[in-house]
């Protein structure tokens, strides 16, 4: 990943671009959105326009310079409506560009990349199968080459912008068993023998997930991302930046949560004086805040390390967990803060509470990171 | 065709204001682009674009007298689009609204500018006296508070719409002019420039500086000048005495009915 150069001044401007975006043309809209499941495809355009795709891509591809540090900040400023389906929809090209990016031959990336970072198409990643998700070096999908093609056959579940991505990074399996047996092919939207069905989910409304089908799925073979059996570990490099992503998430709806509590509790009152004079509310905002402190500095540890080239991964694992551990407990002492209006729909703290979990599942789950950092750590 | 755009920062109005000493303390204060600036030059960048494409029917010159090293705001005004900045290096304390508006209008002379636009007030002190005194001082036609501009080229005139309280009245103003902007200048349709077409739409409001403008803005240039480059000496015909809090408000009362409302409204106010 191309990681230019960019100064405090600019970012600033940036986020203050950023955060009146998401006031103007989100935050009226997100509750209509969230209950009808969706979001208009055009905000992919906007969100291209002002250059939010495009943050930490290759310039030569339409790209903008952009640290993690950038993006940790980006998605505070998304995070504002309390929509995490908002973010995983709007940005699935965040997992689903960086192996075209890392892999590609320059062909494929002047070819797509340039349409994904403007908002013009949609980009997905799909890893996971119905046989299984962290297990990635046993999966199923088969990709085989019958002269200028590969036929797909196999599934893939719980695709992020699955129903409308318009290039889909799939790992498929070219070769024998194992890790060496994989890689990443490109899958256009409309390839004949590909079929989607929508998923319901527990939160995460607005975006769209997918299980994906392929039935003699013909792809041309010039989409092949990199050289077959490379899949696996482009898909490795890329979990470190979709952890990071995830903590940075679940970093942003802690605050969320806490600030949301924190003005909730100074309004409301309960026998003549507001919640937050009280002190077992005063007690559970400081211990909300407690967990969100030290995780703003280890976010921005792992992030400028990572910046700097280094692949800490037990490092990204841990914060991972301690990212979505933190939105846990923020997340249920905020609800519990609000009462009944906590478990009424239309608050933000009642929507986190229900997007919780998919962070500390989705892109490697809190047991499975656990394991890969103690054998990370060589235990 | 050039159009010079005034720019201003102004403290951040979201943030609470400190006083010390008799007057605003904003030795902390976020500084902020003015929000009327914005709308002045979302109107430049409309007259001079041809939606759509990269064609530029006049250059956008934005301006800004601010110290020179706190000219953040004028990268973000370049960063919506204008072409090139002019900074007029000096301090607030060295500045009333006529030497602001006789810098304005020296620049304005210099460039040679057909059009000068600004916001109708700034959000800070609320002065509302730029435009007017900028036209005196350049001896051309202004329009105050525009809520519609159409440019006729080859006529070489604008015709301003503005909401007054009986209706809209328009205003057919020859070049060169000054037009100062109200908020509903940033609806979707309300600039023409008689070339991208009568219909097209708009995002309403000023645009988002993007993140490629961003990068971009910090290689256009900025020229700076001191008030002296442009023979103009600084403040003293209006001085600021003293700025303070209003009282604080005494807390309301929570009446039980209309009655009670109309009692104590005609017997302890006194309004009825």
């Amino acid at each position: 990943m191309a990681r230019a150069e960019i100064d405090n001044q600019s970012r600033d401007a940036f986020r203050r671009s950023v955060r009146k975006f998401v006031a103007g043309e989100i935050a009226p809209h997100i509750e209509a959105w969230e209950e009808a499941h969706s979001f208009p495809r055009e905000l992919y355009r906007r969100a291209g326009d002002l250059g939010i795709l495009a943050v930490g891509f290759d310039p030569a591809y339409g790209g903008l310079p952009g640290d993690c540090s950038m993006i940790i900040e980006l998605t505070q400023e998304l995070a504002a409506v309390g929509s995490g389906g908002l973010i995983a929809g709007l940005l699935s090209h965040s997992i689903g560009a960086p192996p075209i990016e890392a892999l590609g031959s320059a062909q494929l990336k002047a070819r797509v990349l340039p349409e994904i970072l403007s908002g013009e198409r949609i980009s997905a990643l799909a890893v996971t199968e119905p046989g299984g998700g962290s297990d990635v070096a046993n999966l199923a999908t088969t990709a085989r080459r019958e002269g200028d093609a590969y036929i797909v056959n196999g599934s893939k579940m719980f695709i992020t912008s699955g129903m409308r991505a318009d290039y889909i990074t799939t790992a498929v399996r070219t070769g024998g068993p194992g890790m060496e047996g994989i890689s990443m092919l490109l899958i256009p939207g409309d390839a004949p023998g590909l079929s989607r069905t929508p998923l319901k989910k527990m939160g995460w409304w607005c975006s769209d997930t997918a299980a994906l089908y392929f039935d003699d799925c013909r792809v041309p073979a010039n989409n092949l991302i990199g050289q077959e059996g490379m899949g696996f570990l482009g898909l490795m490099q890329n979990f470190n930046r979709e952890r990071l992503f995830i903590a940075a998430m679940a970093y942003a709806f802690s605050k969320v949560c806490l600030d949301e509590a924190v003005a909730y509790a100074r309004e409301r009152k309960t026998f003549g004086r507001p919640l937050i004079a009280r002190q077992v509310v005063r007690h559970k905002l400081v211990d909300m805040a407690t967990k969100i402190a030290p995780l703003a500095s280890f976010l921005r540890d792992i992030g400028s390390r990572i910046d700097r080239g280094e692949h800490p991964i037990a490092d990204v694992c841990m914060l991972k967990n301690v990212a979505t551990q933190c939105l846990e407990h923020c997340a249920k002492e905020a609800v519990q803060i609000f009462g009944g209006s906590g478990y009424m729909r239309g608050t933000k703290v009642e929507r986190i509470y229900r997007e919780t979990k998919v962070l500390s599942i989705g892109g490697g789950a809190e047991e499975i990171m656990k394991e890969l950092a103690a054998r990370q750590l060589g235990w | 065709m050039k159009i010079l755009v005034t720019v201003k920062r102004i403290p951040d109005p979201d943030e609470s204001l400190k006083f010390a000493g008799g007057g605003l303390d904003t030795s902390s204060s976020k500084w902020v682009p003015n929000a009327f600036d914005e709308y002045a030059v979302e109107t430049a960048l409309r007259l001079a674009e041809v939606a759509g494409k990269r064609d530029r029917l006049a250059e956008v010159i934005v301006m800004s007298i601010c110290p020179a090293k706190q000219r953040q705001h004028v990268t973000q005004f370049l960063a919506m689009g204008a072409d090139r900045g002019v900074v007029v290096d000096a301090d607030d304390s060295e500045l009333d609204t006529i030497a602001v508006s006789k810098a304005i209008a020296a620049v304005a002379k210099s460039e040679g500018v057909d059009l000068t636009i600004v916001g109708k007030l700034s959000q800070d002190n609320e002065g509302n006296q730029v435009a007017q005194r900028v036209a005196g001082l350049l001896n051309v036609p202004q329009a105050g508070f525009a809520a519609t501009v159409k440019w006729d080229k080859n006529a070489g005139t604008l015709d301003v719409g503005r909401e007054v309280d009986d209706g809209v009245e328009h205003k057919l103003v020859p070049l060169p002019a000054v037009v100062s902007v109200d908020l509903r200048v940033v609806l979707p349709t309300s600039i023409k420039n008689g070339v991208t077409a009568d219909s097209h739409k708009y995002q309403e409001g000023p645009r988002l500086a993007s993140l490629r403008g961003i990068t971009m803005a910090k290689r256009k240039k900025v020229k700076v000048l001191k008030l002296s480059d442009i023979g103009v000496s600084s403040a003293g015909s209006e001085q600021v005495v003293a700025v303070a809090p209003p009282p604080a408000r005494p807390s309301g009362q929570i009446v039980g009915s209309v009655e009670e409302l109309h009692e104590k409204l005609a017997k302890e106010a006194k309004v009825l």
